[in-house]
Formats: C-alpha cells, structure tokens, sequence
C-alpha cells in the first residue's frame, strides 16, 4: 500500500495492526526515516518537500511491484510525506512482511534504497544561510545499484 | 503539451508549469529541451546544465531520445532527493 501524505504517521500504531488478520507473516521489518539536525556543517531547522503529484504515486507503485517480484511478499506499505517539516518529525516508513526474516529485511532495505534514487521528492533544506536545495548524493546511487538486474542484494 | 518543472528548476523557469506549442522539429525529448533552452532567460538558466536534468514523459522516466507530441505531459527535474 502507498500512501503520500502532509500529514504526521505514528510508527507504531502502523506497525501494530500491520500482521492483523494474516497469519502467514513471519516477519515483518521496517525503515523510518526522519528530518535530521544537520546537513554537513549546517545546522537545518526544518524542510520542505517538493513532490510530482500522479508521478509520485505510479513510481511508488511501481517499486512496490518490483519488491513483490523479486521476494515472497504477504504485505508491504510505504508512507512518505511532503510539505514543510522541522528536525525530529518522521518524513518516510517503509514496512515490508513476509513468512521469513531474511525476505522482510531485504525487501524492506531495497524498497527505500529504490525509493531515494527513484521517486519524485526534493528537499530543500532551511539552514542559517538560507534555503539550501539538497544534492544527490552518489552513495545513495552506489546503494540502489547493489540491487540492479533484478538482483537480491547479495 | 504540458511541461512541469521541479525544485531547483522550477525557481530557475520561473513557472512550475507551462502549456505550450513547439514548432514542428522539436519530436524527442533533447529538442524540445534545446528548444526550451532557445527561449532564453529563466529557461536557459533551467537547461543550462542538462547533464543534471531528469525527464519524465506522461510520468514515466525517459531517456532524451524519447519520442514527444501534442498532448504529452513533459516533467524536467534534478536528480530525486526524497527518503
């Protein structure tokens, strides 16, 4: 399930039914990711993000899919926010189940490598010296190769 | 068609989004950003490096040899940042 959103998520009440009412899950591991203090030397008090409504959606859905293809999935969900948001508040989760550990982990760490290189956000971060665009970085597209070609990750 | 920009592209266009017209050899992707770039001012600035331009053609990523005609919605956008 996707879900793009302004709005806050509790972490632990999606986690709490996630499992409910489906017994076949195993394992169920799940990435948050929230607004840090710092950007390099900078300190950073908060954050808009920009997003591609329609686009942002399908590319979503569309790593999703892949992550169903590639591991024995029974349920997943990402959440990711847009709009302005300040040090501390939680910008992304991504939750991935399956009957075992080792697919809920993989396909949980996939889903966000493939989602920072691959979905429609930018951030733009407000730091002393005014707002400041965030780059890409190359490591985070060293990550989402590891799992190119329909690879698992090993 | 349509185009969109993006973060750091849209403040450098000037517009988030546009309605337009290109005459009629703009047929891929790396002609109508030539032809965008042609238009001068905010959009020359937004071309002005394409290397770290990424498009988007009816919300799907393409490559500039992608085909594009009336009716497309085009997105030019930096590399993504989300997560």
């Amino acid at each position: 399930m996707i879900r793009i959103q302004a709005e806050p998520f509790d972490m632990g009440e999606e986690l709490s039914s996630f499992g409910e009412g489906n017994h076949g899950i195993g394992g169920v591991c799940a990435f948050m990711g929230q607004v840090r203090d710092m950007a390099g030397d900078a300190a950073v008090s908060a954050m808009t993000l920009e997003h591609y409504p329609g686009m942002t959606e399908k590319a979503l859905e569309k790593i999703e899919a892949e992550a169903y293809d590639r591991w024995p999935l029974e349920k997943t969900l990402i959440i990711h926010r847009y709009g302005r948001l300040e040090a501390g508040d939680p910008i992304v989760l991504v939750v991935a189940a399956s009957a075992h550990r080792a697919a809920a982990f993989d396909a949980c760490h996939f889903l966000i490598d493939w989602l920072k290189t691959q979905a429609p956000f930018w951030k733009q971060e407000e730091t002393n010296d005014g707002p400041q665009w965030v780059e890409a970085r190359a490591s985070d597209d060293d990550a989402a190769a590891r799992w190119s070609d329909g690879s698992k990750g090993s | 068609m349509k185009i969109f920009y993006f973060a750091y592209l849209r403040e450098k266009a000037g517009v988030g989004e546009e309605e337009v017209s290109p005459p009629e050899n703009v047929t891929d992707v790396r002609s109508l950003m030539e032809w965008v770039k042609g238009r001068g001012g905010g959009f020359a600035e937004a071309m002005a490096d394409t290397s770290i331009v990424r498009v988007a053609v009816n919300q799907e990523y393409v490559q500039l040899d992608a085909p594009v005609k009336t009716g497309d919605e085009i997105a030019f956008f930096p590399p993504v940042t989300g997560g």
